[in-house]
């Protein structure tokens, strides 16, 4: 499995606009999402984002808050996600990012959390409380173990914060295209349109933009816009639980491939 | 009459740091979004915590709006209560912020915060509220300032506090009901900082506790100060000195800071935390965050915190709603390792006897979250030598738990 960065970055020398699908990892039980992991990557995903539920994601809207809530009353512990990780990591494409809050980092320690991570086969890491300035801890010890740390421009962040983010995001910089939660919206924010130039002239990692993309008009928009990858979650983790879990497959299957196909 | 400053007088203690540390506690972590709002926030308040036209205006409705300063009462029959039969023993004081407009500490902070959000002009203010004192408080600063208010509160909490959630709608405010999790003070907070992360630019988020992230445990801390710093000069009109012990109850624990902080360099004062312990802190049902808990991150703050093997937050537990949240305030976590203050706790059923207790021998019902630090009287008393001057926050009154508490005691078997 490649590093995040070199997929990304590949498919932006070719001009092409990747797909970052997101699945909380024990929605609806951990067998599905093993088999998840196996049908987006078949059906075109280009990096995985694999959230670890936890009881307070506070950047989570209510789509994601129900699917860690119900992961979380299965009993889903980090071991189990990092399990389907190692069962999966080496026979997909696709680089897996895990998506954590910081608190069960920090109650693991930092260092043997990303030991822990790195052995299972996770390639990148985003951490949507762990801001710039709390993030040094962080960044250090995963660089030396080879963990790729994304961080997150907002549309607040002014210029000089987006180019201190940029500089030290790893892998590509996630550029969150709403002020707020995560969750499916009927259109993407028009200042996307401005906010993608300004972090271009920051910075030459791959740009990734989440929050809100839902549909395939949206991946088509910031695609336009100039975004290296579209990032969705919500949409996704929606369907998997749409019905059993085939119907679920059957569903993220056939729209991850009409995403895929909007913006290829 | 004297003016009490605003800004702390305490000077031996700085905390916290630039990046709102207090040791290793504090912080900000919190999604991006929020991170030009937080030093929005500490910007404005900097500029206007010495501002006199801000200070003047805070000043006048201390004391015309919410009828500062509280009293420093002397609670003679609750003294009697724990008296050695020679007569001697501590001499108990309570510092009546329940005889604040609102019936509670909260309202020195909502104030000022409302003052606050008005000069950042942020006309839509959000807040987060458990025992509904927090919020009521809001509702009032806004009704009183003409803002739009929205107080997030979980639907257990709502059940447990009626008459609170009544009086927030009739100031005007809209009460909005969180089910998620326990349907608690955590899940109101969490509800409140997604609408903050939402609506950010037109928004002021008023946090009710010196919890969250910076600026927010140091900015609240200051606003309540004011309580001990009047209780400085009420032990000085009263005695000619310093109290021997502090003593207040601890939930995200803004009212026991609010005493505490002027006397931090004081050292010859013993500073006491009470938490909740639920149904016993050996027991999964209690809210003993600092007895109990190891450090953690919730709500954008390193604090302690209760969770379980996996680092994920767990419920917490009491019989008081205000006091019902499995974290704490980042200075109290810093109090506690640097050994400056000594937490303990009293579960509910020793939080309702003095609940009645207090309600007896003085005349005063307090808040339920109040009658925890009273509680503790009863371990403390018997290991006290003398009589040292106990000083007490009795930071709210207890009418809204009075249907709490007759619940309580037709389960457990009357008076």
């Amino acid at each position: 499995m490649t590093s995040v960065f070199d997929r990304l970055s590949g498919l932006q020398e070719q001009s092409r606009c990747a797909l970052i699908p997101f699945i909380t990892a024990g929605d609806p039980d951990l067998d599905t999402t093993a088999k998840a992991l196996r049908v987006l990557d078949q059906a075109g995903a280009d990096c995985i984002e694999l959230g670890v539920p936890y009881s307070d994601p506070l950047a989570d809207g209510p789509t994601i808050q129900a699917a860690a809530t119900r992961a979380l009353q299965r009993g889903v512990k980090l071991e189990d996600v990092l399990e389907i990780v190692r069962g999966t990591a080496g026979e997909i494409s696709a680089p897996i990012i895990l998506f954590t809050y910081y608190n069960p980092i920090y109650y693991r320690g930092i260092e043997s959390f990303l030991k822990q991570i790195k052995d299972a086969g996770v390639k990148g890491l985003v951490v949507p409380d762990l801001p710039l300035e709390e993030a040094e801890n962080l960044l250090k010890p995963a660089a030396e173990l080879g963990i790729e740390v994304t961080l997150l421009v907002a549309p607040t962040s002014p210029q000089e914060r987006i180019k201190a983010i940029a500089q030290k995001s790893q892998g590509f910089v996630y550029l969150v295209s709403v002020t707020g939660v995560t969750g499916a919206r009927s259109q993407v924010a028009s200042r996307v349109k401005d906010l993608i130039p300004m972090l271009r002239e920051a910075t030459n990692k791959p740009i990734g933009v989440g929050f809100g993309i839902s549909e395939p008009q949206h991946a088509q928009q910031v695609k336009e816009w100039g975004a290296d990858a579209a990032i969705v979650g919500s949409a996704f983790v929606q369907r998997l639980v749409s019905g059993t879990p085939e119907e679920g497959l059957k569903a993220i299957d056939e729209f991850c491939r009409t995403l895929k196909g909007a913006i290829a | 009459m004297t003016t009490t400053p605003i800004h702390p007088t305490a000077t031996t203690n700085s905390q916290p740091d630039n990046l709102g540390r207090f040791g290793r506690f504090g912080g900000k972590y919190v999604p991006e979004t929020l991170m030009p709002a937080l030093a929005e926030l500490e910007t404005a308040y900097q500029k206007y915590r010495n501002d006199p036209a801000f200070q003047a205006e805070l000043q006048g409705l201390l004391r015309d709006y919410v009828g500062r300063p509280s009293p420093l009462y002397f609670a003679e029959r609750l003294t009697e209560k724990y008296a050695r039969p020679d007569g001697t023993g501590p001499q108990i004081y309570l510092k009546r912020e329940d005889l604040n407009h609102t019936g509670a500490h909260k309202i020195n902070n909502a104030l000022a915060q409302g003052l606050l959000a008005k000069r950042m002009g942020k006309k839509r203010i959000i807040a987060e509220t458990g025992a509904g004192q927090h919020g009521v408080a809001t509702a009032t600063v806004c009704a009183r300032f003409g803002l739009e208010c929205i107080i997030y509160m979980g639907v257990q909490d709502m059940e447990r506090q009626a008459l609170n959630v009544f009086r927030m709608k009739l100031l005007g405010a809209t009460v909005q009901p969180v089910e998620a999790g326990t349907g608690t003070l955590k899940d109101a907070t969490s509800e409140a900082i997604r609408d903050w992360v939402t609506n950010v630019e037109t928004t002021h988020y008023i946090l009710g506790s010196v919890a969250g992230p910076h600026p927010y445990p140091m900015m609240v801390r200051d606003f309540h100060a004011i309580i001990g710093q009047e209780t400085r000069r009420q032990c000085q009109e009263k005695w000619g000195g310093l109290p021997d012990i502090l003593m207040a109850c601890v939930g995200g624990g803004s009212n026991a800071i609010g005493l505490f902080h002027e006397f931090l360099g004081d050292t010859s004062i013993r500073i006491i935390g009470v938490e909740a312990a639920g149904t016993g802190t050996e027991t999964s049902k209690h809210a003993a965050t600092l007895t109990k808990g190891r450090p953690g991150v919730l709500h954008g703050a390193m604090s302690y915190l209760l969770q379980d093997t996996e680092g994920q937050v767990t419920e917490a537990h009491s019989i008081s709603a205000g006091l019902d949240y499995p974290g704490v305030g980042p200075e109290h976590s810093y109090l506690m390792d640097t050994k400056r203050a000594e937490y303990y706790s009293v579960t509910d059923d020793e939080a309702v006897q003095a609940f009645l207790s207090l309600s007896k021998l003085e005349g005063i019902i307090p808040a339920l979250e109040t009658s925890h630090a009273i509680a503790y009287l009863d371990t403390l008393c018997p290991q006290l030598d003398g009589s040292p001057r106990i000083v007490i926050n009795c930071s709210g009154r207890g009418d809204k738990d009075v249907q709490t508490v007759a619940k309580y005691l037709e389960a457990n078997g009357g008076f």
